[in-house]
C-alpha cells in the first residue's frame, strides 16, 4: 500500500542554548492520514512541530510539503502552504468573541475595505456547524469551555483551508465527553482529505484515532509504525526504551472508615459553581472528584486553598476552624496545590527550575530572610532525580523546558514542603507514560506516608487507579460517593449522569 | 547534553546575555579614538560623580520594573528631598538627611500602598505623585531656591564634593552601596525571589503563596527611598536644592538605565548589573558628547537610537 505523502521533513536539526533537541529527524504524512506523534516529555515533539510551523527555524534539514519545498518563516507562511496549528497551551484571546478569534488576523474586508463582521459571523457558524458544535459566536471565547475553545481553534484552522492540522496535546484538557466529540471532529476533518497530526499521551486515545505512528526519543527517531502493527506495550517501549510500569489499582477495600479528618469543607456556597457541596479528606486518604468540566470541581479545591472566598460555609482543618484569606494561610497549615491551568497558574515562566521549585519553601530554606543556597540546590537536585525532570541544568528558565516537565516541577514545588494534604487538579496533565507510572506511585508514597491528596482528574481511569474514594460533583453540588473497590469508570459514569436532570434545570451553563 | 560542542544556539544566547556590556566596551573603544584625553583618571571620576543619580534611581527603578510595575515619581522625590534636607539642616545632617529619607518614603509608601492594595496601575499612581510631589517640593519654598547655609551647610556639601585618599569622589560609596544592596536582594533573598516572581506571573506567585501587595509596597518604598538619597546627594554637589529643577526628568533616565541593561518591561528577571551598565552607557554618552564639544541636543539623539538599539537585540522572541 504506496503511501502517498503530503509531508516530508528529513535530517531535521534544532538547537537551543545547551539543548540539542532535535539531532536530525525525519518524519513523514500521507495525504488525509491521522498520523500520531509519540515520545516522552521532552523528546522533542512540540520542537519538531515548530520547526514545521515557522515558530522556529530549523538549523539543517528539508521540509517538502505537497511537492513543494518550503521554508515557513512565520506562522502566518505556513498558514498560508495549508499547515494550521492548534498548540499545547491554546493561544487565543479570551475576551474576544468566539468568531473574532476565529479570523484573529485574517479578518475578511467587504468592498469598503471596512471589517465584514456579518459575513464573519455566518462562515464562523458554518465552520462550527460542520464540526457539529452550535453555540453563540457573538458572545466572548472565555464564555465557554476549554472543549469548545478547542474546537473555535480547530474551526480556525480548517477556514483556511488546511490541508494538515497540527494537534499538540489536544485533548489533555478534555473530559471524556469532550474528547468523543474531538474525535469525531478529527474524523470529519479526514473525510475532507485534510491529514492530522495528533500528538498525545494517552496511549488508548492514539490507538482508537490514529492510523500510523511516529516515535521520538531525545530528538532522534525510534520508529515510524502503522497502528495495527505494533501494541501499547511496544509503543512504550520505543518511546521510554524499556517497558514502562503497568498503571494498575494496587490498594483494595477502604480503611479510612474512622480515619481522622484533616480537611472538612460543610455546605459551602460560591457563585455560580459551588451551589452547597461539602466534603471531608481523612489522613492519608486520596480522595478524588469526579465529575465533567464545569462541574466546579476546581473551584471547590480553590476555596479550601484560600485562592477564592466562598459566600457561605464553613471549612474545618484537622477539627477546628479555619479560615484561609489567601494560599499563604493554607499553606502554612501544610497545604499544597498543583494548579491545573500550568501556564497561567502554575509556573513562573522567566525563573529558573530551581527558583520555580522552591518558590514556596523558600521561607523554610532561608535565614533572615537570606535563601541558603546549598539547602536549595540539594533540594532541587533532589527532585530533579526522582521525577526524571529533563531540564540542561537548574538554572534553565522554566519556559524552556518541555510541557511535561513543567508540570513535574510544579508537582516537586508542592511535594518538597512536607505537606499535610496536597491538592492535585489534573496532575498527570501532559505527563508521558513512564513519568505517569512514577506520578502515581509517589502518590501512593505520599498516601501510605500519611499525607492526604485531594486528586481532581478529567482520567477516570486514574482516579480508579488512585483513589481510596471517590466523590461525584455536578453543577457545583455532590451527587454520590464511592470507595474502595466499589470505585470504577463505569459506576462514576453513571453517577454523573444521574444529575442531568439537574444541569437542564439551571439552563446549562458555560461549559455547555 | 550541552557536551555536544558549541551550537550556533549557544552563540547566540551568549552575544544576547552580555549585549550590554559589549555595547558599553564598544563606546569606550570609540571614545578611546575620538576623544582627546579619556584615557584619564578625570573621566573615571567624571562618570563616578555623574552617574551618582541615575544609578541610584535605577536601582530602585529594577525592582519596580521587575515587579512589572514602572515609577514615574522618582525625579519629583528626589526634588521633595533636597528641599527637606535643606529645611532641615539647621538641625543637624544627620536629621536633615533622615528627615528627608523618612518624608520621602512616606510618598514610596502611599505608591505602593495603591499599587499592591488598591490595584491601580503603577503609572497612573506615580504620575500622580510625580505631579503632586513635586507641588510640594516647590510650595515648601515659594517655588524658589534653596542655597545651603549656616553652620551645617559645609558639611553637606561635603557630600557632594569630598574626595576619598585626595582624588575619588565620594559618590562611589551611595553608588556601591546602593547597588551592593539591591544585588543582594533580588539575588540572595527570598524578598528578591518574590519581587520578580511577582512581576512575572502575579497568579502563580498568588497561589505560591506569595504575599504580593507587601512585596509591591517593598519595592515602591525602597524606589523612593533610593530617589531620596539620589536627590540629597545631588544637592550636596550643587550646593543648593531647587524644587523646580532638581532631579526633572530623573526618572527617564533610570527607567533607560534599566531599559538597555535588560530587564524587561513587562517584569520578571531583574538585571542588576545590566541597570549599572545601562546607567554607564547614558553617561558616557553624555560625556563624550561633552568632550568632544558636541551640542546637547545631539547627545539625546545619540541615546534614543543606543535604546532602541539595545531593546531590539535583547528581544524575547515570542512564541
Ligand atoms: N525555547 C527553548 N529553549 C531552550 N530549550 C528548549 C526550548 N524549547 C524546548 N526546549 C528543549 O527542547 C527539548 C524538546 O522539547 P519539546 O517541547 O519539543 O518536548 P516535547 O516532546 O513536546 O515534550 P512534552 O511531551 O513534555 O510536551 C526539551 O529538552 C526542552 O527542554
Ligand atoms: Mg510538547
Amino acid at each position: 500500500m504506496a503511501r502517498e505523502l503530503l509531508l516530508e521533513m528529513k535530517g531535521i536539526v534544532k538547537n537551543f542554548p545547551g539543548v540539542r533537541a532535535l539531532k536530525g529527524v525525519d518524519f513523514s504524512v500521507a495525504k488525509g492520514e491521522i498520523h500520531a506523534l509519540m515520545g516522552e516529555n521532552g523528546a522533542g515533539k512540540s520542537t519538531l512541530i515548530k520547526t514545521l510551523t515557522g515558530i522556529y527555524q530549523k538549523d539543517e534539514g528539508t521540509i517538502l510539503f505537497d511537492g513543494k519545498d518550503i521554508h515557513p518563516r512565520t506562522a502566518i507562511e505556513a498558514q498560508m502552504e495549508g499547515i494550521s496549528t492548534i498548540y499545547q497551551e491554546l493561544n487565543l484571546v479570551p475576551f474576544q468573541s468566539v468568531y473574532e478569534n476565529m479570523y484573529l488576523g485574517r479578518e475578511p474586508v467587504n468592498r469598503f475595505g471596512r471589517v465584514d463582521r456579518a459575513k464573519m459571523k455566518k462562515d464562523c457558524e458554518e465552520v462550527l456547524g460542520e464540526l457539529g458544535i452550535h453555540v453563540d459566536v457573538t458572545k466572548p471565547l472565555q464564555t465557554y469551555g476549554t472543549a469548545i475553545q478547542q474546537m473555535v481553534a480547530i474551526g480556525r484552522a480548517i477556514s483556511v483551508n488546511a490541508k494538515l492540522v497540527i494537534m499538540d496535546e489536544p485533548t489533555s484538557s478534555l473530559d471524556t465527553r469532550e474528547v468523543k466529540v474531538l474525535f469525531g471532529v478529527i474524523r470529519k476533518l479526514k473525510e475532507k482529505g485534510i491529514a492530522v497530526i495528533f500528538i498525545s499521551h494517552r496511549l488508548d486515545e492514539v490507538f482508537e484515532i490514529c492510523e500510523r505512528v511516529t516515535i521520538l526519543k531525545d530528538g532522534m527517531l525510534t520508529g515510524e509504525v502503522g497502528i495495527e502493527e505494533i501494541d501499547q506495550l511496544k509503543l512504550v517501549s520505543y518511546m521510554i526504551g524499556r517497558e514502562a510500569k503497568r498503571l494498575e489499582r494496587t490498594k483494595k477495600g477502604y480503611k479510612f472508615g474512622d480515619g481522622e479528618i484533616i480537611a472538612e469543607m460543610k455546605d459551602i456556597w460560591q457563585g455560580v459553581r459551588l451551589n452547597g457541596i461539602g466534603i471531608d479528606i481523612k489522613k492519608g486518604e486520596v480522595l478524588g472528584l469526579a465529575g465533567l468540566l464545569g462541574s466546579g470541581r476546581t473551584e471547590l479545591s480553590k476555596v479550601l486553598f484560600g485562592a477564592e472566598q466562598p459566600d457561605k460555609g464553613e471549612i474545618l482543618w484537622a477539627g477546628s476552624q479555619v479560615r484561609f484569606k489567601t494560599p499563604k494561610d493554607a499553606i502554612k497549615k501544610g497545604m499544597g496545590f498543583c494548579t491545573e491551568d500550568r501556564k497561567v497558574e502554575g509556573i513562573i515562566p522567566h525563573l529558573s527550575v530551581k527558583e520555580n521549585l522552591t518558590i514556596a519553601l523558600l521561607p523554610r530554606i532561608s535565614r533572615g530572610g537570606v535563601v541558603s543556597q546549598k539547602k536549595q540546590l540539594e533540594v532541587v537536585n533532589k527532585y530533579i532525580e526522582r521525577l526524571k525532570i529533563k531540564t540542561p541544568s537548574p538554572n534553565q528558565p522554566i519556559r524552556n523546558l518541555s510541557g511535561g516537565n513543567q508540570q513535574k516541577v510544579l508537582l516537586a514545588r508542592w511535594l518538597c514542603m512536607d505537606p499535610k494534604l496536597v491538592i492535585m487538579d489534573e496532575p498527570t496533565r501532559g505527563i508521558d507514560v513512564g513519568a505517569k507510572a512514577e506520578i502515581e506511585a509517589l502518590i501512593q508514597e505520599l498516601a501510605a506516608n500519611g499525607i492526604s491528596v485531594l486528586m481532581i482528574s478529567s482520567e477516570i481511569a486514574e482516579l480508579e487507579r488512585n483513589c481510596d474514594r471517590v466523590v461525584v460533583m455536578r453543577e457545583g453540588v455532590k451527587l454520590g460517593e464511592l470507595t474502595g473497590d466499589d470505585i470504577n469508570q463505569d459506576a462514576i459514569m453513571v453517577t454523573i449522569a444521574s444529575g442531568a436532570g439537574e444541569l437542564e434545570k439551571k439552563g446549562g451553563l458555560t461549559n455547555e | 547534553m550541552s557536551n555536544q560542542g558549541r551550537t550556533k544556539a549557544d552563540t547566540t544566547a551568549m552575544l544576547k546575555k552580555y549585549s550590554a556590556a559589549i555595547l558599553l566596551g564598544i563606546m569606550i573603544l570609540i571614545n578611546l579614538v575620538i576623544t582627546p584625553n579619556f584615557l584619564s583618571p578625570g573621566t573615571l571620576w567624571n562618570v563616578i560623580t555623574q552617574s551618582c543619580t541615575i544609578i541610584l534611581t535605577g536601582m530602585g527603578m529594577t525592582m519596580i520594573i521587575s515587579t512589572g510595575g514602572i515609577d514615574i515619581s522618582v525625579g519629583a522625590v528626589m526634588a521633595l528631598a533636597g528641599i527637606v534636607s535643606a529645611k532641615l539642616l539647621p538641625f543637624g545632617l544627620l536629621p536633615a538627611v533622615l528627615g528627608a529619607v523618612v518624608i520621602c518614603s512616606v510618598s514610596g509608601m502611599l505608591a505602593g500602598f495603591m499599587v499592591g492594595k488598591l490595584r491601580v496601575q503603577p503609572m497612573v499612581v506615580t504620575l500622580a505623585l510625580l505631579i503632586g510631589v513635586r507641588g510640594v517640593a516647590q510650595v515648601l519654598n515659594d517655588a524658589k531656591i534653596f542655597y545651603l547655609s549656616g553652620e551645617n551647610a559645609a558639611a553637606y556639601k561635603s557630600l557632594g564634593t569630598m574626595k576619598l585618599f585626595g582624588k575619588v569622589p565620594v559618590q562611589i560609596i551611595p553608588i556601591i552601596l546602593a547597588v551592593g544592596l539591591t544585588y543582594f536582594i533580588l539575588e540572595k533573598t527570598v524578598l528578591g525571589r518574590y519581587i520578580q516572581a511577582v512581576g512575572d506571573n502575579p497568579k502563580s506567585a498568588t497561589l505560591a503563596g506569595i504575599n504580593t501587595a507587601r512585596t509591591l509596597m517593598f519595592v515602591y518604598m525602597a524606589s523612593a527611598v533610593l530617589a531620596a538619597l539620589a536627590g540629597i546627594f545631588d544637592t550636596a554637589k550643587i550646593g543648593a536644592a531647587d524644587g523646580n529643577s532638581l532631579g526633572l526628568l530623573a526618572e527617564l533616565d533610570a527607567i533607560a538605565a534599566v531599559a538597555v541593561g535588560g530587564t524587561s518591561m513587562s517584569g520578571g528577571r531583574a538585571k542588576v548589573f545590566g541597570s549599572v551598565i545601562g546607567a554607564l552607557i547614558m553617561q558616557l554618552i553624555t560625556i563624550s558628547v561633552n568632550m568632544n564639544n558636541i551640542t546637547y541636543e545631539y547627545a539625546q539623539v545619540m541615546k534614543a537610537l543606543i535604546i532602541i538599539f539595545a531593546v531590539y537585540i535583547q528581544r524575547e522572541k515570542t512564541t
